[in-house]
């Protein structure tokens, strides 16, 4: 620090001292402002990326929520649905045999025109419309006639009647009437053709359809071809399952390894190894535990792919090093009083541990816990090389079932082609995740200031 | 086997070994004077005794059940269909079973196969009873073992916390394991795939490019870890240039200018972007920063791809900016007040004592969180797998298009390529190299810091 003030008796020279240091001081006073202005810039960046994140996701995946529903009266017409009568079981007749002849009748009740019903119903509610039923049925989605047969399979007595339905409308005809697609763009650039798109123009004016919340979206599996229906059901359980997993297995496994080596391991090589291999677990990338997951689970053991207990053990181990870390840090910060005071009363080692030291750590274990859980709960690179990534159209009914999980939807959706449709609902599900993610969150800071409260 | 009837009866067991242990040594502790141990411990014991064996049995059933069932069926059939081999005998055994679990099969059954059912419905039912039986047997013999030891002078305390500490032990290999397991799982794979091809090949190669897997081919492709290589450490370069000054500066103006009211607001909110899943920055990098970086590369006359290096760059070094603020914040506290007050006492600015005091005191932590992040950067997989474009060329413009380790792992595995061919076991070799770069980088950085701050406390 040259510019640094010495003490001088007043001599000649002295204003001329005076005034250097005078200049080097408002350059230095200058340097400090813009170190300043520097520390000041990184904060904003940071919180601007922040900011730029969750508006751009909430901006892009708040309209997925709700979705053009079309809402029409249904005729389910007996010349058109004409099959037999629904098979009863016989006396005699095995499960098997009478399984195959429902399956031969609901094959049959498949094969019937439904597309037919479908479009007079539209007809009915846009006279006079100039699309074909091609054109026609491009803005209804393509599970429509799924739906009205699963009502004619439970109730065959409907045949005859008329019935309020509503259906999705088709993820080009939601594009269309939410804006997401420039609407002067030539016919040869438009998913939907032009009586089409009036057609669907009409019936968004006479209220046939509207904008419903789209309950789908937690309710659905995932769905190729019908892909204004794909919802998030099949993932969320997956990742609950794997998450119960991970609970069950993590948690009494990494709070006891961590109590071994707080409290009773002998400090010698080995524990030292210990400590130092889990420190450097912790800090594997994740897809090395996904490896491990291929290699060793699938490869080895022959365990099921795409199975959430797959995935569970996987994730455990992920998650193991966090839940051995915090429970040693909350460990270490118990005063060493409350075992002098045990240990001085007579009680063993075992019980001071197990009765006075642990059960005071109870708040810090709990929140990592929920901390290595909801980490586990974003994690998507290890499930990809488990075969995670396999699409299931149904809900895993155990953990053995193929399944996926939420972020590996979210990262199967944002690679589906029809990218216009799939971007929002991307985000929404992005949405949803986060909000799992926020809620597990919360309810740790809650639970940790409940508790510290009342000890 | 029926698993809620066994837990039931495991449940059973239980409670009847604790509570034989408990009356037992209270009865002798009315007659016979002081227990050692309190009767809890002597429940406890007795639990113990009685439940180990019983438990013991039931896994061997489990571990060798099925293939002595498949064994008994195999033993009902008539030797023509039991000689067969592949599908027919799967078949022949998957119908038997059917048929035996009353679920029925379509089409006439064979009189043999109604036969094979009813035996395999009697094997299965005596196989079960013997089971139940010999667990119940083993543990009622423990029980009555353990019943007899009980006297006043019994250490039952001390046995007990033997047996918590050998499940402590337990417990803390599993870490242990892990590691072995992914040392072993990595190394065996890599090595069989080094058969294929050569490491030298492998590790000094300038070209990738894999092919697809055709059933009994040698190594069709090459498999040179160099561009992959190159894009990783790209990517990483970026994000640690994107990430080190901004979190650095935040680290600084938190913990040195900043009140602490500000600081209690801010600190959490750059922290949410830690928390924040992989797979969503990707998305991030595909949708918004992308497009944007293309656009902005427009204007200023620069080709840059939406999907390149840069954009998975700069979103890697957002996602590593509350990593290396945190860290970097721990240490900055952690420098002895006194040297900043010794340096603001000579007369020095706010800054230039963290430039000149401060920082280099508190190097060696900050060079610690600066390897943590880049061993971090180098494993990130969804991100660089969404927004760096995956082509696996040495190229030295970073707006172009990329791939890396972590993204090559990701697409040898997930496609639809034979487990032992070289194009999946090459994840494997790529997944060792992964491991023994982070390896080394998180070893140094632990090391470093523990040093650091052995110095100060």
């Amino acid at each position: 620090m040259a510019e640094t003030l010495v003490p001088q008796p007043a001599s000649d020279g002295s204003a001329e001292r005076l005034a250097r240091i005078r200049a080097g001081l408002s350059a230095r006073h200058s340097r400090e402002r813009r170190f300043r202005f520097y520390g000041i810039a990184a904060i904003a960046a940071a919180l601007g990326f922040v900011a730029i994140l969750f508006t751009m996701i909430l901006y892009k995946g708040l309209p997925a929520f709700t979705q053009a529903t079309l809402e029409v009266e249904v005729f389910f017409d007996p010349e058109v649905i004409s099959v037999d009568p629904m098979p009863v079981q016989q006396q005699g007749q095995s499960q098997a045999e009478f399984r195959r002849a429902m399956t031969d009748w609901q094959r049959q009740a498949t094969m019937v025109n439904w597309n037919r019903i479908v479009e007079a119903a539209v007809r009915n509610a846009a006279p006079g419309t100039e699309a074909d039923s091609r054109q026609l049925l491009s803005i209804v989605e393509t599970n429509a006639r799924f739906e009205l047969r699963d009502r004619f399979v439970a109730d065959p007595g409907i045949l005859g009647s008329t019935a309020r339905v509503k259906m999705l409308a088709s993820a080009n005809a939601d594009n269309w009437l939410k804006g997401n697609i420039n609407r002067d763009l030539p016919d040869a650039q438009q998913q939907l053709a032009a009586p089409a798109r009036e057609l669907a123009d009409r019936l968004y004016e006479n209220g046939h359809i509207r904008f419903a919340f789209a309950s789908h979206i937690f309710t659905n599996v995932d769905s190729r071809s019908a892909p204004a229906s794909a919802g998030l059901a099949g993932a969320f359980v997956g990742s609950l399952y794997m998450m119960l997993v991970v609970i069950v297995l993590a948690v009494p496994i990494g709070v006891m390894s961590a109590v071994y080596l707080e409290e009773f391991a002998p400090k010698n090589r080995l524990t030292d190894l210990i400590e130092v291999n889990i420190n450097n677990l912790a800090a594997v990338p994740s897809i090395v535990f996904g490896l491990l997951g291929a290699a060793v689970f699938i490869n080895y053991f022959r365990l099921p792919l795409s199975a959430p207990l797959v995935g569970g053990l996987v994730l455990t181990l992920m998650t193991l090093p966090t839940v051995i870390i915090a429970t040693r840090s909350a460990l270490r910060a118990v005063p060493p009083s409350l075992r002098q005071a045990a240990l001085g009363l007579g009680a063993s080692k075992t019980q001071t541990v197990f009765h006075h030291v642990l059960p005071v750590t109870y708040p810090g274990i709990l929140t990592a816990t929920i901390i290595g859980v909801a980490q586990a709960l974003g994690e998507t690179a290890p499930l990809l090389l488990i075969g995670m990534n396999a699409f299931v159209a149904q809900i895993p009914g155990t953990p053995l079932d193929q399944s996926s999980a939420l972020p590996v939807q979210i990262y199967l959706w944002q690679g589906n082609e029809n990218r216009n449709f799939f971007e929002a609902r991307t985000s929404a599900a992005i949405i949803v995740l986060l909000g799992l993610m926020l809620t597990l969150n919360a309810i740790a800071i809650f639970l940790r200031s409940r508790l510290e409260r009342r000890k | 086997m029926n698993t809620a009837l066994v837990a039931a009866l495991l449940l059973l067991l239980l409670g009847f070994a604790y509570q034989a242990g408990w009356s037992r040594s209270r009865s002798l502790a009315t007659t016979g004077g002081r227990l050692h141990s309190r009767p809890v411990y002597h429940g406890s014991l007795a639990a113990i005794w009685a439940l180990v064996p019983a438990l013991l049995v039931l896994a061997l059933w489990t571990l060798f059940g099925t293939t002595a069932t498949r064994a008994y069926i195999i033993a009902q059939l008539p030797a023509e269909i039991a000689s067969q081999t592949g599908a027919a005998l799967e078949g022949a055994i998957a119908r038997i079973r059917q048929i035996e679990s009353g679920f029925g099969v379509v089409g006439e059954t064979a009189p043999y196969e109604n036969a094979a059912a009813q035996a395999l419905r009697e094997f299965r039912l005596l196989t079960f009873a013997v089971v139940l039986a010999s667990a119940a047997g083993t543990g009622a013999i423990g029980l009555w073992l353990a019943r007899r030891r009980i006297t006043t002078a019994l250490r039952a305390r001390n046995e007990v916390e033997k047996a918590v500490r050998i499940v402590l032990i337990a417990c803390s290999v599993v870490a242990i394991l892990t590691t072995v397991g992914i040392v072993a799982s990595l190394l065996s794979e890599a090595i069989r795939f080094f058969t294929f091809v050569s490491p030298a090949d492998f590790f000094f190669g300038t070209v990738w490019n894999p092919r697809f897997s055709t059933t009994g081919s040698g190594p069709s492709g090459e498999y040179g870890l160099l561009p992959l290589l190159w894009g990783t450490l790209m990517v990483a370069g970026i994000a640690i240039a994107v990430a080190l000054p901004i979190g650095l500066m935040t680290a600084i103006y938190l913990s040195q200018y900043a009140r602490p009211r500000v600081r209690s607001t801010i600190k959490p909110i750059v922290e949410v972007l830690a928390g924040i899943p992989t797979i969503v920055y990707g998305f991030f990098a595909l949708v918004t920063v992308g497009p944007f970086l293309a656009t902005l590369g427009q204007s200023l006359g620069l080709q840059i791809r939406a999907t390149s290096a840069l954009t998975a760059g700069v979103v890697m070094g957002i996602m590593i900016i509350p990593f290396i603020s945190s860290l970097s914040d721990d240490v900055i506290r952690q420098v002895p007040r006194a040297m900043r007050d010794g340096s603001l006492g000579l007369g020095a600015t706010k800054s230039e004592t963290i430039k000149r005091v401060i920082l280099p005191a508190a190097l060696p932590g900050i060079v610690g969180a600066f390897l943590l992040a880049v061993s971090r950067a180098i494993g990130e997989t969804m991100i660089v797998v969404l927004a760096a474009g995956n082509s696996p060329y040495l190229r030295l413009n970073p707006g172009e298009p990329v791939s890396t380790v972590t993204v090559t792992i990701v697409n040898q595995l997930t496609g639809d390529t034979d487990f032992a061919s070289p194009q999946s076991l090459v994840a494997f070799a790529l997944g060792l190299t992964l491991f023994a770069m982070t390896l080394v980088l998180n070893v140094a950085a632990l090391y470093i810091v523990r040093r650091y701050r052995e110095q100060y406390e």
